[in-house]
């Protein structure tokens, strides 16, 4: 009965193979703000390595990028750079049939930057604002040079954009009539921003802590004109004296299981808010 | 006629199928554009969107004015149109006039293989090389201008036209220059007086195709044009165009929203465009067949 047994032998290997081969990595996308893409990343490699049963997948495209994933299901974590709307929550919720959970894993603190070449090294909420809306075209008017002002703004995809646009120009009231005026610059990414800045020595433009290097002026901020002007940095924005910082955000549909609460956890976690630091954001205080 | 064997007649319906398909989807395109962009005249005017001057799509309340955008758009393919043109025309004729057989393969080859390199590379390569230089040679607070896109559109728009217009140039009968030659005239006036009128629709119908590669153009476009959407007095100013607002903008673009409609109501406009174009560019080349 030789047959019978390379029958029953090839039927076990076939069933033990296909066992393997059903024991794939898990596989979670990560998708949305450019401003947390490369944490995100840093925080993928890391928990890869303790986890390497589970696989994460990060891409960016900016904050709403990563929402509308979410609602279509093609992503399970969304990054946001900013709070989702409640008509985005209200879409998550009629095409997933689950409710959104907001998890708050790090802080931004926003520089604005200038040309260091530039004399002017304080301004008040008010002077962003009238510059950024294009009330005030000439740094004459703030002390500076005798130049017109070249205003650097991220596209309107960016959550960075929403976040300055609802907490500078509109001063914290998000349905203010404040506009970016039509002649400031839509950038494609922080990076160039980064670059107009170096390059032109009557530029102004504001960009995640992460971006900003030894070559950038960051300009210190007054809340009001009367306060002390508060340089960016991790300390302030934690103690939240520096007047523009922002919570970061993940985003999922319903309660996290799996490999979604364990990534979630480790996020939170003093190691994942040691990546933070790391990255040149700003942890959470616990 | 001999019955089709049927093997002839499989493939034969295979090759309808194919071309049918195309052309289905080119209709599909159309109404799916159609479908979602018309959406956002229940709310604004077609008036409103193609003359209105301010485009605040996600304000409260939003404004669609479109023309910013369009005048964008025009303003780079003018100026790209502007530059590539003259260079694309000589480039043609001394290819396929007076340049030697060899060295007018060696162009031809080289010109086309500007075509193949990625839009995003030139624009990459446009960010760190022709911005600074505009900004230096016009004394501007920046180079991120209209004349950066339309140097570097016009540089891409190049390969389309020097390859269409080389073909209509090496379609004209031998027996023209002949002629020319033989009545007197000089090689110059033989290029310009009979090969170059009698090209004329091929010529034409390269520069149409070369707009219609212009207008298309995004990455490259919105790398370094700095995207400000005000309608630009001159081309040292930054403009927005029609493909970089679409590109930069549908990724935020809440499904369904007036502003997801709007965006596609600008492909509508720029399908248009190019639809007109294309069609103004078939027509030349057919003229005279």
């Amino acid at each position: 009965m030789n047959s019978k047994k390379i029958v029953l032998v090839s039927a076990a290997a076939l069933f033990f193979f296909s066992t393997v081969s059903f024991a794939k990595p898990e596989v979670i996308q990560i998708k949305g703000s450019d401003t947390m893409v490369n944490l995100g990343q840093a925080w993928a490699e890391e928990f890869m390595n303790k986890n390497p049963q589970t696989s994460l997948a990060v891409t960016g495209g900016g904050s709403g990028t990563g929402i509308a994933a979410l609602i279509n299901g093609t992503t399970q974590i969304a990054q946001c750079s900013r709070e989702m709307k409640p008509e985005e929550k209200d879409e998550v919720t009629k095409s997933t049939g689950k409710s959104v959970k907001e998890i708050k894993v790090a802080l931004d603190a926003l520089a604005v930057i200038v040309n260091p070449g530039n004399p002017v090294s304080e301004l008040s909420i008010d002077q962003l604002s009238a510059i950024f809306t294009g009330k005030v075209k000439n740094w004459k008017e703030l002390g500076g040079a005798d130049a017109p002002i070249l205003v650097l703004s991220r596209e309107r995809n960016s959550g960075t954009h929403v976040y300055f646009l609802e907490h500078v120009l509109r001063k914290g009231n998000a349905k203010g009539p404040e506009e970016f005026a039509s002649s400031v610059l839509m950038m494609p990414s922080s990076q160039a921003i980064a670059q107009e800045v170096l390059r032109s020595r009557s530029a102004i433009g504001y960009l995640g802590l992460g971006y900003v290097t030894k070559a950038h002026k960051a300009i210190g901020v007054k809340k009001n004109a009367g306060d002390p002007a508060v340089s960016p940095s991790i300390e302030t924005a934690q103690n939240a004296t520096y007047p523009i910082s922002r919570p970061l955000y993940l985003y999922i549909a319903g309660e996290p299981e799996g490999g979604v609460k364990t990534f979630i956890d480790f996020v939170l976690s003093p190691a994942g808010q040691e990546i933070v630091r790391a990255m040149d954001f700003v942890p959470l205080t616990q | 006629m001999a019955r089709k064997r049927p093997h002839e007649f499989l493939i034969e319906s295979a090759i309808f199928a194919a071309g049918g398909i195309t052309i289905l989807f080119v209709v599909l395109i159309f109404i799916f554009l159609l479908k979602e962009g018309l959406a956002l005249f229940r709310s604004v005017s077609v008036f409103e969107f193609l003359t209105g001057k301010d485009w605040y799509p996600i304000s409260h309340p939003p404004k669609f004015g479109a023309l910013p955008l369009i005048l964008g758009s025009v303003w780079i393919t003018v100026g790209a149109i502007v530059i590539s043109v003259p260079i694309g025309v000589a480039c043609a004729v001394y290819i396929a006039e007076v340049a030697p057989k060899w060295l007018g393969e060696i162009l031809k080859a080289s010109v086309e293989f500007l075509a193949a390199i990625p839009s995003i590379v030139l624009g990459f390569i446009g960010l760190v090389t022709l911005v600074p230089l505009v900004q230096k040679i016009f004394n501007l607070s920046t180079g991120l201008t209209a004349l950066s896109g339309s140097l570097m559109l016009g540089f891409m728009a190049m390969p389309t036209i020097v390859s269409i217009m080389e073909d209509a140039l090496t379609a004209v009968p031998r027996s023209y220059r002949e002629g020319a030659l033989a009545l007197g005239a000089t090689r110059w006036q033989a290029i310009r007086k009979v090969v170059l009128p009698a090209a004329s629709s091929g010529v034409i119908a390269a520069v149409m195709l070369g707009i219609g590669r212009v207008i298309g153009e995004t990455m490259a476009v919105m790398m370094i044009t700095g995207n400000a959407a005000r309608i630009p007095n001159s081309l040292l100013e930054p403009v927005r165009t029609m493909t970089a607002t679409i590109a930069a903008e549908m990724g935020e673009a809440v499904q369904g929203s007036a502003h997801y409609a709007s965006l596609f109501a600008i492909g509508i406009v720029l399908f248009v465009i190019t639809f007109l174009i294309n069609l103004t560019a078939d027509f030349f080349l057919h003229r005279n067949k």
